[in-house]
């Protein structure tokens, strides 16, 4: 084989790989958070006795859920603006993996909640508790706490669908590798670190959450 | 409240007044028109085959179940069945369930202190107060931090009767609450509900434990179809069966 690896070529370009990973790394917490906090809410209304709620909120995740991510990410982009809403780019990708990752983790966490035995229930009703009260204090953590392996996967999802964003100028890694490449014309190399670099961050959230989970429903695994 | 030969004081308000209560599932109706009433300190136990609606006719006075037609009062307030909210109620009437249904990611501390925090409001320190007196009475006050996977099922239930007795009912609802007990420990709950009943509580429960029923409790309502058909002391309705429901039904669980 001729070809003559050259990962020393990519040196020059590191300030541009640490700014697409810092990118990814911060869209992907930040969408988690508030997209698993979209998720909760999702979960406790389709588990509510408000109808037209439950609809709503059915519809909005079988819209999401059935329609591709880049197309979500260029309605808002691209879409959005035509009715006067102009975001950019950053916060146009950070709505998009929000809405996206929401719609899913309302889906997951309603399993979780589908879950609780329907007695724990009954005895926070019989104690004069309240919905919201039974929702946040005998089901969540219980439910959270089941469903907190495939909430992980979904997030970690949602960071490598975040490589779409790219195609909206959002600066994260994917943008990063393709830039260099077009400028070292290397794109092996590029692309090498690049799935590396993935794969470091997919690893490293995947044990990160897995810790988090430990600290926060470590008493919901005895459910 | 009781007299000696088990009959009961006439009194102008009783606790708990059930009036024409009628409930169906779908196509069956199970409580066919029930009238009933307990009074103060009184313990009624409620008998019958599985199907009778006792369980349902119990689970309908907290709210558990909404009735179709027929009144239910509550010391001296009327239950509306198409009410919403029905938190105020559950306040003066607490339950005891079959499967004891502990809050599993709580310890047995917790589970007592919840709904004295949220409901009741109380701060940190009454709640621990209430919560150790309450698990002191039915004998599992060093279990406070114990959690329900820990507790044996006749632990976990006497932490389930805790927490309810800290809220401070007027009456508790017992739903066959040894019947998911393995038999070597039904004998420590139910001396726990004797403990109750001999303080004056006022106890409504739905058991087979024909024995307890006849030692402790001053009246017995024997259930059959969805209807009422006997009630008196439980001596008298055991001995003496006026209808061959309850002669047959006794029949069966003194065979066993």
């Amino acid at each position: 084989m001729a070809y003559r690896f050259d990962f020393a070529s990519l040196l020059d370009y590191a300030p541009v790989l640490v700014h697409g990973v810092a990118t990814t790394v911060g869209l992907t917490l930040v969408g988690a958070v508030l997209g698993v906090g979209i998720g909760i809410g999702g979960a406790a209304a389709r588990s509510s006795a408000n109808a037209p709620l439950r609809v709503a909120v059915g519809a909005y995740v079988e819209l999401i859920r059935n329609t591709p991510f880049l197309v979500q990410l260029f309605f808002i982009f691209f879409g959005l603006p035509s009715l006067g809403v102009r975001l950019p780019e950053w916060q146009a990708a950070l709505l998009a993996m929000v809405i996206n990752l929401g719609a899913y983790a309302t889906e997951i966490i309603r399993a979780g909640i589908d879950a609780t035995p329907k007695g724990q229930v009954e005895a926070g009703a019989s104690l004069g508790m309240s919905g919201p009260q039974i929702f946040r204090y005998i089901i969540l953590g219980p439910a959270m706490g089941k469903i907190w392996p495939a909430l992980t996967s979904q997030i970690i999802i949602v960071m490598l669908g975040s490589s779409v964003c790219s195609q909206i100028a959002v600066e994260e890694l994917s943008f990063a590798a393709n830039f260099i490449q077009s400028r070292n014309f290397r794109p092996f190399e590029v692309y090498f670190v690049a799935t590396a670099l993935y794969l470091a961050l997919a690893v490293g959230l995947r044990w990160l959450l897995a810790r988090l989970g430990d600290r926060l429903f470590a008493r919901a695994a005895r459910a | 409240m009781s007299l000696a030969d088990g009959s009961v004081p006439p009194s102008p308000r009783p606790l708990v007044k059930l009036t024409n209560i009628r409930k169906s599932f779908g196509p069956v109706e199970v409580l066919k028109g029930v009238d009933m009433a307990v009074q103060e300190g009184q313990v009624v136990a409620m008998i019958g085959r599985s199907g009778s609606g006792k369980s349902t006719l119990l689970r309908s006075i907290n709210g558990l179940e909404r009735i179709d037609d027929g009144v239910i009062e509550v010391d001296g307030e009327c239950v509306d069945p198409s009410q919403i909210d029905l938190r105020a109620l559950r306040l003066k009437v607490g339950m005891v369930f079959q499967q004891f249904n502990l809050f599993p990611h709580l310890s047995a501390g917790e589970n007592v202190m919840l709904a004295l925090k949220v409901v009741k409001k109380q701060d940190k320190a009454s709640c621990r107060a209430a919560a150790e007196q309450a698990l002191a009475k039915v004998g599992l006050g060093h279990k406070f931090d114990a959690y329900p996977s820990h507790l044996s099922g006749g632990q976990q239930q006497r932490v389930a009767i805790a927490r309810s007795l800290a809220m401070a009912p007027k009456v508790l609802l017992c739903d066959e609450i040894t019947s998911a007990l393995d038999p070597e420990l039904v004998s420590e709950v139910l001396s726990v509900v004797r403990k109750l009943a001999e303080e004056g509580m006022t106890l409504l429960l739905v058991t087979h434990e024909m024995r307890f029923a006849r030692e402790v409790c001053d009246s017995l309502v024997f259930m059959h179809g969805g209807r009422i058909i006997e009630q008196g002391p439980p001596a008298e309705l055991f001995d003496h069966p006026k209808t061959a429901e309850l002669a047959q039904f006794v029949g069966m669980v003194e065979a066993r």
